[in-house]
């Protein structure tokens, strides 16, 4: 391996040789020159390891590919808008449909929920950064390039058709014959590694580096929605890997995984993909609840109603979310065991889902409600989510849900989960977690007006898909004639979807008028409860000069408040006395410095697609070689460059962890 | 194998960052992060694996045109490999016992062996796969051709990248690099091994022994 060089100060040839003589050291015995010092600029974000910066990024693409997806929804309903529409042809609409699910699952809800676990993950645990800064880092590298490979099929041949969900032997070469579908699989190999690497640094971070006296009981809800949904991720991303290397020998080395001629199975597909399809719902959903779940708490100014029940609630869907995977194919005909099973762990699961609901209810009652806008999104997330859920208990119904499967009566009920759901809690956290992450308040009233005119476009866009659905309304089809009793509710749709655009021009406006305001937000702006609070906002870099010692769930609120003989809670110190400490010396915190490698290592993942895919198998090589040689770079680097007060010349030799890293970089020498 | 690792500070009082106690994660749990890191790695494994063969036991006997498994199989010479992989379970149970007791000779000699076990596994794979194709086996024949050599083409490669890992270990221990402070990271990679042996054990069951 010709770019590694051996970490070691004797060696004259380094350019980190002369470390052991530098006061004040910059490189250090990696290959490339380490950025230490620059904080500021398009380097220090290109190399960055700060899990606060790393959200940041994710939450800014995410919203980039947003509006991607929102545009290929306004061409759906543009060309659904009246009987024989001819806004798109049938092809352009397929790429639609399936560019459109596929980017709002992994390319917007999942990046926007990784954006808030990035960023608050280590805050609420009272952490410097996650477990693992690089892989956090490489986990968003290749959320970029996994995103830029599947959308440069625009420009290689057409964007993937197959839906979202890709059934084969549909997606195999027999129907599919051009590349459309081998970017699709590609795409999603890349995006699932940055999954299932992201999952197990999160969970290595919530299970290892919390706060001292922070029990797993008196961890945020949010934090505990993201333990779950990372356990999730970690054992659904390797299902929908497998179905995709199955597909993709099919598709470019002939097996026959999927080809009926040899008996290939199509079912087999549906099941892989929906075993990974299923709890790859609740991914989705959990991290919204618990969002939800931190703001109604603080603008209710009540606890969290029964703590202990939301978090086993959201365990228990986490369990049961791996039971229920059939009720997607219940058109299929399983048999009458396996659909009358799935039928009722299907009903059951709605029994966490609801405890939920009651709970969160239960802690807006007596409470001294404030509506904000963060506020407004948490309660219109359950009131939709509440009729998504009962409109989802309507499909375990099996004589029911054959009537309903691909008609638009599904299309309403998943988007009023996903967008009125999922989305309504993900926006719910923007305007609750703003200050904490730019030091400055969204516009309240703007911030209302995007609401209102969010939740109406919602209820115009998908509720009349209830109707049009039940009325045989069939999903995926670029056309209906006049006549069929579409065409008033159709046009209705359209317009909500336009009202919903104008909602979020009016959320991208009221960024804009943020950050051109000079107004700092307070310390505390929400009389917050959790620890991520108790730091400046923005934080620094090692997020908290003092680490709290944490006591309950609401630390924060505890500092602040104290209940007085007659059992009233009274404040009895102002937030800026709770962050008030003893001045600390920044460089005694260590902090793991950027490196370049994760970029690196994740750019050659594309290479390696676009050589199978294409099969030009020196490319390919490439790309893999690349990536070895990445981690190989990686590997000699000490995750921390040296620092001063490190009495040794390497830096790392002291790193008890880093020879697990060097393991692999043996190999070179 | 990304083999990533950090060094964030975990201390909680700055004041304790300095100085000696620098290398003594306090973890909350006392588990190392790498040694966490890597269970939940072998668990996400389970699944890549249990849907592979999911996959395989779908297929069994659903193939339409032959060479089938009956036809093919040399139980015995797969058995030997078999018998050749598990052993080196034992081996590299004996090098994390070695570094434990600081014995680096041991270390090297086991993880040596460990490592030359492994790739007679490997040469046996690739004998028997050869001997499949020239049999008339390919991925194009048939199901199970296509689902045999995927389900073990996988394992082969996990094989062969923590052949790779246990030859790093080697020249990590030859430069002094390994020492007794650090013998879990010979652990983790155990952890890895054993794993892999015991997935063939389901494996070999799975697609050479039960009819």
């Amino acid at each position: 391996m010709a770019i590694v060089l051996e970490p070691s100060p004797n060696s004259p040839a380094l350019p980190g040789g002369a470390i052991a003589v530098r006061p004040n050291p910059v490189s250090d015995p990696g290959v490339l020159r380490r950025p230490v010092e620059s904080t500021k600029g398009i380097v220090s974000w290109l190399t960055t390891v700060d899990h606060k910066r790393i959200g940041i990024m994710y939450g800014a693409l995410s919203l980039v590919w947003f509006v991607i997806g929102g545009i290929e929804a306004l061409l759906i309903r543009l060309q659904l808008a009246q009987p024989n529409g001819d806004v798109i042809g049938a092809d352009t609409y397929n790429q639609m449909f399936t560019m459109h699910g596929t980017t709002m699952v992994f390319l917007v809800v999942m990046p926007l929920s990784s954006a808030f676990f990035n960023y608050f993950l280590p805050l609420q645990i009272g952490a410097r950064d996650v477990a693992f800064p690089r892989l956090n880092a490489l986990s968003w590298w290749l959320f970029v390039f996994g995103g830029l490979f599947l959308y440069s099929s625009f420009f290689l041949g057409g964007a993937p058709n197959g839906g979202w969900f890709g059934y084969a032997p549909n997606t195999s070469i027999t129907f599919s014959p051009g590349h459309n579908i081998d970017f699709w699989i590609f795409g999603l190999q890349i995006l699932g590694i940055a999954s299932t690497v992201s999952a197990v640094n999160f969970i290595v971070t919530i299970i290892n580096l919390r706060a001292p006296g922070m029990t797993l009981f008196r961890m945020p809800v949010f934090t505990w929605m993201t333990f779950v949904a990372s356990f999730l991720l970690l054992f659904a991303m390797p299902i929908i890997t497998v179905a995709l290397f199955l597909l993709m020998f099919d598709r470019n080395f002939g097996a026959n995984f999927f080809n009926p001629a040899q008996g290939g199975d199509p079912v087999l597909w549906q099941h892989l993909f929906w075993l990974f399809g299923h709890p790859e719902v609740y991914i989705l959903i959990l991290p919204a609840m618990g969002i939800v779940s931190e703001v109604l708490p603080t603008f209710a100014r009540k606890p969290l109603f029964g703590y202990p029940v939301v978090v086993f609630s959201g365990i228990a869907i986490g369990f049961m979310g791996w039971g229920v995977w059939a009720h997607h194919m219940f058109a299929v005909g399983l048999g009458p065991v396996a659909t009358a099973a799935f039928s009722v762990s299907t009903m059951f699961i709605a029994v966490p889902t609801g405890v939920k609901i009651f709970n969160w209810t239960a802690t807006l009652w007596g409470g001294a409600i404030r509506f904000t806008t963060a506020m407004y999104f948490s309660v219109g997330f359950i009131t939709t989510f509440v009729i998504g859920g009962l409109s989802g208990v309507t499909h375990s119904v099996v004589s029911a849900d054959t009537q309903q499967t691909d008609t638009y009566y599904i299309v309403a009920h998943f988007h009023y989960v996903l967008f009125g759901g999922a989305l309504m809690g993900l926006f719910s956290g923007f305007y609750y977690w703003w200050p904490k992450i730019f030091g400055k308040m969204l516009n309240e009233r703007i911030g209302k007006l995007h609401f209102w005119l969010m939740l109406l476009g919602m209820h115009l866009t998908f509720g009349p898909m209830h109707i049009v659905g039940l009325q045989g309304q069939p999903r995926r089809m670029y056309r209906y004639d006049k006549g069929m009793g579409f065409d008033f509710w159709n046009m209705v749709e359209t317009v909500g979807a336009f009202i919903i655009a104008l909602s979020l021009l009016v959320f991208f406006a009221n960024i804009v008028i943020t950050s051109r305001s000079k107004a700092v937000a307070p310390a505390d702006p929400w009389d917050a409860r959790t620890v991520e609070w108790m730091t400046d906002s923005p934080p620094k870099p090692w997020n908290f000069d003092v680490v709290p010692t944490v006591h309950t769930v609401d630390e924060f609120w505890h500092r602040k408040y104290a209940e007085d003989d007659d059992g009233t809670m009274r404040r009895v110190a102002t937030a800026e006395q709770v962050l008030t400490h003893d001045p600390v010396d920044p460089a005694s915190i260590h902090m793991p410095s950027p490196s370049w490698w994760p970029l690196i290592a994740a750019a050659f993942f594309p290479v390696t697609g676009y050589g199978v895919l294409y099969h030009a198998w020196p490319v390919a090589i490439l790309g893999g070689v690349g990536i070895i040689a990445g981690f190989f770079g990686w590997s000699l680097e000490p995750s921390a460059a040296p620092h001063d007060d490190h009495h040794d010349d390497l830096g790392h030799d002291d790193d008890p962890n880093s020879s697990f890293g060097e393991l692999v970089a043996g190999t070179a020498h | 194998m990304t083999a990533a690792t950090v060094d964030i500070d975990h201390s909680h009082a700055p004041a304790a960052a300095h100085g000696d106690d620098h290398g003594h994660h306090a973890t909350a749990t006392g588990i190392s992060n790498e040694k966490v890191a890597m269970w939940a790695f072998l668990g996400s494994e389970c699944l890549l694996f249990g849907a592979l063969i999911a996959t395989y036991l779908v297929y069994k006997g659903r193939s339409i045109n032959g060479p089938f498994p009956k036809d093919i199989y040399d139980i015995p010479f797969t058995s030997a490999s078999s018998f050749i992989l598990l052993m080196s379970s034992l081996t590299m149970v004996l090098a994390v016992s070695s570094i434990e007791r600081n014995d680096h000779k041991r270390l090297r000699l086991w993880l040596t062996i460990t490592a030359l076990l492994g790739s007679s596994f490997i040469a046996g794979q690739i004998y028997e796969f050869t001997a499949f194709v020239r049999e008339g086996l390919t991925l194009k024949t048939n199901l199970f051709g296509s689902s045999f050599y995927v389900l073990t083409g996988f394992h082969g490669v996990h094989v062969t990248l923590g052949i790779l890992m246990l030859l790093s270990l080697v020249n990590l221990s030859r430069r002094g690099k390994i020492t007794q402070a650090k013998a879990e990271t010979v652990e983790i990679v155990g952890l890895y091994w054993h794993f892999v042996d015991v997935v063939w054990i389901v494996i070999f069951t799975v697609i050479y022994l039960i009819p």
